[in-house]
């Protein structure tokens, strides 16, 4: 009897949560088809803002970058942190070697990102799109890492073993026992480091260099937002939240089909 | 064999993380004890005067409105995050998940972009303003952006998803059993909440509020935007030490305060979850 105004208070709670998280993330959805662009007057439905996008070089070439940095250090860090996990995975790991792979997820991105740019100046490495790959591999590692390694929480080591009992080698053993288990989470794993790689702006900021080839997407709706509202990052925030989501929605899906 | 193995497949996952993470941080706590250049390089003369400058009434100031900042942040993300958490681990789980996903979707879309929508909300014509105004609440637009209301606003956003998982996961393993018979035992609901539940599920509100804390305090981007470019808080510090005073060594010093914080209370955490497993255990 108790119970009841108890759970109905804690069951709106929980919705005003999901609006405050959501709210504004809808208010710039539908911003982005307002035809004034701007938040106080709504002069009716457009796609003008999404047509402006398309003909904006400088953003349509800071998705480039974007997507070639991403690519890179995806394949870079995917099959670093897998080979990572399967190791790991072999037996125990201490304490100080969780530690350290764990500290790219945790350190505050600032200080990776000074840290590194001092690195780069004192082994007087040239700033550009491949310095921000190494950077990005860096903490995509133990991103993926992680994800591969929950995938190996319920396979049986004995198919292994047995396996090699049978006569195969160890790459075949890989090849064909090992890889087909994990590879949903490696496929996840990829896609979650891909869309972080994507996304990440302070690091790449501080390890990008002058050149125009290096600019990324977030620096350059950084370079838009810096001065308040500006109508035009509404129709990109639009696609860039429906294409994350799908990518993590994918991810989800991949990694959870051979479970059920 | 197994041990070479091994080598062969942590190998150069560990030695990445070292050259690109280990060495460089290694770096920043060797430049933090040198000089800087006149011309803003390093001078590589031994000194400990960036440590002594950084306790200086200034910068001290900025560390303390930080850690203000990060606190106010952790407390209402604590306060939103709890009862979301509580409600979710009552929840059939099959359909937790699903509610657990909706928690965490937002932290996959850019960071950027989620603190943008607060400028468009909190502005003096945004959305939130116009609304109080025409409601007749308010008269004049409330300024609420590029203050310190602004910076919490957008931290809790962006990080209450993480308290929210931290929570979640130290409820939902709290046996219903244990709550049913502080009821039965004659216990208030708020009894039973103040003696059985909160009591059991401080090491996951230790773990989120911790989260919490050290994600805001070193984060440079929301102060940067919805603070006003104003240097309130040691993100920006760091950032002008590096990219416009170009003070390198004095930017390192104050980094490296800030990894030492950060590493004290995840140890503190850690500690106290440790502590509160050996106990159960006992019990």
């Amino acid at each position: 009897m108790s119970r009841n105004p108890i759970q109905a208070w804690l069951s709106t709670h929980l919705f005003l949560v999901y609006v405050f998280l959501y709210g504004p993330i809808l208010v710039l959805v539908a911003l982005s088809f307002n035809r004034s662009g701007m938040p106080n007057v709504w002069t009716g439905l457009s796609l003008e803002w999404y047509g402006k996008l398309f003909a904006n070089e400088k953003i349509i070439s800071s998705v480039g970058n974007s997507l070639f940095i991403a690519a890179v250090a995806t394949v870079i860090s995917t099959v670093i942190g897998t080979l990572l996990a399967m190791g790991l995975e072999e037996r125990r790991p201490r304490v100080a070697t969780e530690a350290l792979i764990a500290a790219p997820m945790i350190i505050p991105d600032i200080v990776m990102a000074i840290s590194l740019l001092s690195f780069y100046s004192l082994i007087k490495l040239t700033l550009g799109a491949h310095s921000v790959i190494l950077s990005h591999s860096a903490f995509m590692i133990s991103f993926v890492c992680a994800v591969v390694r929950t995938r190996f929480k319920h396979f049986d080591r004995s198919i292994i073993e047995a396996s090699i009992d049978l006569g195969a080698s160890e790459f075949t053993t890989f090849r064909r026992v090992t890889l087909p288990v994990i590879a949903p989470g490696v496929i996840a794993a990829a896609l979650l480091g891909f869309t972080l790689s994507f996304d990440e702006f302070i690091i790449s900021y501080f390890t990008s260099g002058p050149s125009s080839a290096s600019v990324t997407f977030p620096m350059q709706i950084y370079a838009m937002i810096r001065f308040g509202v500006t109508p035009d990052v509404n129709a990109v925030a639009t696609i860039v939240m429906l294409v994350s989501f799908f990518l993590i929605f994918l991810s989800q899906r991949i990694n959870r089909e051979v479970e059920a | 064999m197994i041990v070479s193995r091994r080598i062969v497949l942590t190998g150069p996952g560990i030695a990445w993380i070292m050259l690109l993470l280990v060495i460089p941080c290694a770096l920043l706590l060797v430049n933090s004890f040198f000089e800087r250049g006149i011309y803003g390089g390093i001078d590589y003369i031994f000194t400990f005067e960036n440590y002594v400058r950084a306790v200086d009434p200034l910068y001290a100031e900025i560390f303390w409105n930080s850690a203000r900042v990060a606190g106010i942040t952790t407390l209402i993300s604590l306060a939103l995050g709890y009862p979301a958490a509580y409600c979710i681990a009552l929840m059939p789980k099959r359909r937790q998940m699903a509610f657990l996903i909706l928690v965490m979707l937002p932290l996959w879309s850019n960071y950027l972009i989620r603190t943008y929508a607060w400028i468009v909300l909190l502005n003096g014509e945004g959305l939130i303003n116009r609304s109080l105004i025409g409601l007749g609440l308010i008269d004049a637009p409330l300024p609420l952006l590029y203050n310190d209301f602004a910076i919490i606003t957008g931290l809790t956003y962006a990080y209450v998803p993480f308290m929210i998982l931290a929570l979640f996961s130290s409820i939902s393993k709290l046996a219903p059993e244990l709550r049913e018979a502080s009821t039965d035992l004659g216990a208030s609901p708020l009894m039973t909440f103040r003696r059985v539940t909160l009591p059991l599920t401080l090491p996951g509100i230790a773990a989120g509020s911790v989260f919490v804390f050290v994600l805001s305090i070193g984060n440079f981007v929301t102060p940067d935007l919805l603070g006003g470019g104003k240097r309130t808080m040691i993100g920006n510090l760091i950032y002008d030490q590096f990219l416009t005073a170009r003070d390198w060594p004095f930017g390192s010093a104050i980094a490296a305060i800030v990894i030492g914080v950060m590493m004290a209370l995840l140890t503190i955490q850690a500690v106290l979850v440790n502590r509160r497993d050996r106990e159960e255990k006992i019990a």
